[in-house]
């Protein structure tokens, strides 16, 4: 019987890209993923004759061929892969809508600099201290102590507007709590979204997966689908064997779990539903529309559009199936490709409660999604332009559908609120990676599983 | 393996870490890192790479020799004399 040196659960960006290193330094390494495709929070699907990612508005973290430094390079360094497996093309401009006011950024920080300085002349030197305050803090420590970012970003900056502004993409793209963040993740986004900024390649994240799968297995590395993991045995605290959804076993010296913390306590035998750590809360609702012409045609350009029509914005979880006074408008046509043309997209993100969306009854799921869809965009366009009589193809996905197809408990996007930086469990030899250990997205999510891949699994030969 | 098959092994691990750099200016002389852009993992990684090819184990305070291509070379002179170079 082959016994593996790690079993990666979950096929997610977080599983491929941990696969990829070891497979590479010759571990014997296979991937057990549920579903029947890869990709978890970022995979695509097919529906009525159309392709459709899960996840993907945006890769943040952009850096144009040729870069050295910074989270993107790093990981194409560290997965041997080029620039051109991920051919991403970097976004038109993006905005922050609020009442009244609206800040331009693009993937050149100066227009956002001089943004804040025309609409916000009075916080010029204030914002100067912030970014002085996010250069030199080091988000990527792995022991750092938390502190909230609210505070910190409130002490520098005395504008609430400009500090609910700043907050807003930041959180929408990377917050596993509700209203404020750490320090350190909130830096991390920062970095990801205003140095750094968008792109996506043209394929969308199909062809991010596929250049990993390819080296995954060029490298040797065995890839499993349609096997779920149910139960992790276990022996004077260490991992021994994985059993599968269909009753075999499996053999390993290590385990290396992208399935969420909580998520994975549960499957090891023995621990109770108390032992295990408090899954996160923050999901949403998709709404992914069709239309008979490009977003531009109908005057539309922003890549992303983050906006709030409430006085104070609000993350968290709704009292209702869904917050619709913000949200994210994302149009996959707004990005730098050249002359390539595809089918004309609007995708509509908002926060949603995962418990109402989980209980409502099957004969109502239906009703309630086109109602909650209608709303969504009612509420949107003020924003963009009313592209509501273009529309060809409407689908939605809720918190339902997310953790029906990636196992995480409240449908949950960004995890636990309670990060494992080190990646550590009860078992001396099962690490987590992914969204629990805390690097987020799909730039994180990759850095993740390499970083606990070097950190655990590599350094013993 | 004399000196200039083991550069041209270091070389081919840095062609194989950073794809995109170009590596034929590169001064045996001056650290890595202020020729291009390395960082600890990347370093870890060229350690790694000598294992897994050439099975020499480079302990962790060890690290600090392979700070420039001429450090480099030096240091692995006499753990990879009896190896084959390669064709
Ligand atoms: C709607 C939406 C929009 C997003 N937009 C963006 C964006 O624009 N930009 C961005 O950077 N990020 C975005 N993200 C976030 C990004 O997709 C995630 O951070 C990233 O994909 C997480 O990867 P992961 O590997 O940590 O986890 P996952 O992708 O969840 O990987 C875990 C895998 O484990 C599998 N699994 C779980 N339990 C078991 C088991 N018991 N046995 C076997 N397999 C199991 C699951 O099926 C899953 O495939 C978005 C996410 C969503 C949902």
């Amino acid at each position: 019987m082959v016994k593996y040196d790690t079993v990666i659960i979950g096929a997610g960006l977080s599983g491929l890209a941990a696969g990829i290193r070891l497979a590479y330094f010759d571990k014997s390494v296979c991937i057990l993923e549920r579903h029947t495709t890869i990709g978890g929070l970022n995979s695509f699907y097919r529906l009525r004759e159309r392709n459709h990612d899960v996840g993907l508005h945006a890769v943040t973290n952009y850096a144009p061929p040729g870069t050295k430094t910074g989270p993107l390079s790093k990981l194409l360094r560290q997965l041997r892969l080029r620039w051109d497996d991920f051919r991403l093309c970097p976004q038109r401009e993006s905005t922050v809508a609020f009442p009244g006011c609206t800040l331009r950024f693009n993937n050149d920080f100066q227009l956002l600099l001089s943004q804040i300085e025309e609409q916000f002349p009075a916080q010029r030197d204030n914002f100067q201290r912030l970014l002085n305050r996010i250069d030199e803090h080091d988000e990527l420590s792995l022991n750092d102590v938390p502190t909230s970012a609210r505070e910190i970003v409130a002490a520098e900056i005395s504008d609430p507007l400009l500090v609910d502004m700043l907050f807003c993409p930041l959180m929408f793209y990377g917050s596993p709590t509700a209203s404020d963040m750490e320090f350190s993740q909130f830096v991390i986004m920062f970095k990801s979204i205003f140095y750094e900024g968008f792109a996506r390649p043209f394929e969308g994240v199909r062809l991010i997966l596929k250049s990993l799968v390819r080296q995954f297995k060029s490298l040797g590395g065995e890839l499993k689908l349609r096997s779920g993991v149910r139960t992790i045995l276990s022996e004077n605290q260490r991992a021994t064997a994985l059993v599968l959804d269909d009753g075999s076993t499996i053999e390993t010296k290590n385990i290396l779990s992208s399935a969420g913390s909580a998520e994975t306590i549960r499957l090891c035998r023995g621990r109770t539903e108390e032992d295990a750590p408090q899954p996160g809360e923050i999901s949403f609702v998709e709404t992914i529309f069709s239309l008979d012409c490009q977003p531009a045609d109908l005057g539309h350009n922003q890549t992303i559009v983050f906006y709030n029509n409430t006085p104070q914005f609000r993350y968290d979880t709704p009292d209702e199936a869904c917050d619709v006074d913000s949200g994210i408008v994302c149009s996959p046509n707004n990005f730098q490709y050249g002359d390539r043309v595809d089918e004309g997209r609007i995708r509509i993100t908002a926060l949603a409660n995962p418990d109402i969306w989980m209980n409502f009854a099957e004969s109502d799921y239906i009703r309630e999604k086109d109602s909650w869809c209608r709303r969504i965009v009612d509420s949107a366009v003020a924003h963009v332009p009313d592209f509501r009589s273009h529309v060809v193809d409407t689908d939605m996905f809720t918190p339902r559908t997310i953790k029906k197809f990636t196992g995480h408990l409240n449908g949950c996007v960004y995890g636990a609120p309670q990060k494992i930086r080190d990646g550590r469990t009860h078992l001396e030899n099962l690490f987590l990676c992914g969204t629990d250990q805390g690097f987020l997205g799909i730039i994180g999510a990759m850095l993740s599983g390499i970083t606990i891949a070097n950190l655990h699994l590599l350094k013993t030969p | 393996m004399i000196a200039e098959d083991i550069r041209q092994v270091i070389i081919d691990i840095l062609a194989r870490i950073a794809p995109d750099e170009d590596l034929s200016d590169l001064q045996d002389d001056v650290a890595f890192r202020e020729q291009m852009e390395l960082d600890s993992m990347d370093f870890l990684d060229i350690v790694m790479e000598l294992r897994k090819q050439y099975r020499v184990q480079i302990p962790e305070e060890e690290y600090e020799q392979l700070i420039s291509m001429s450090s480099t070379v030096s240091y692995l002179m006499p753990r990879l004399k009896d190896v084959e170079s390669p064709a």
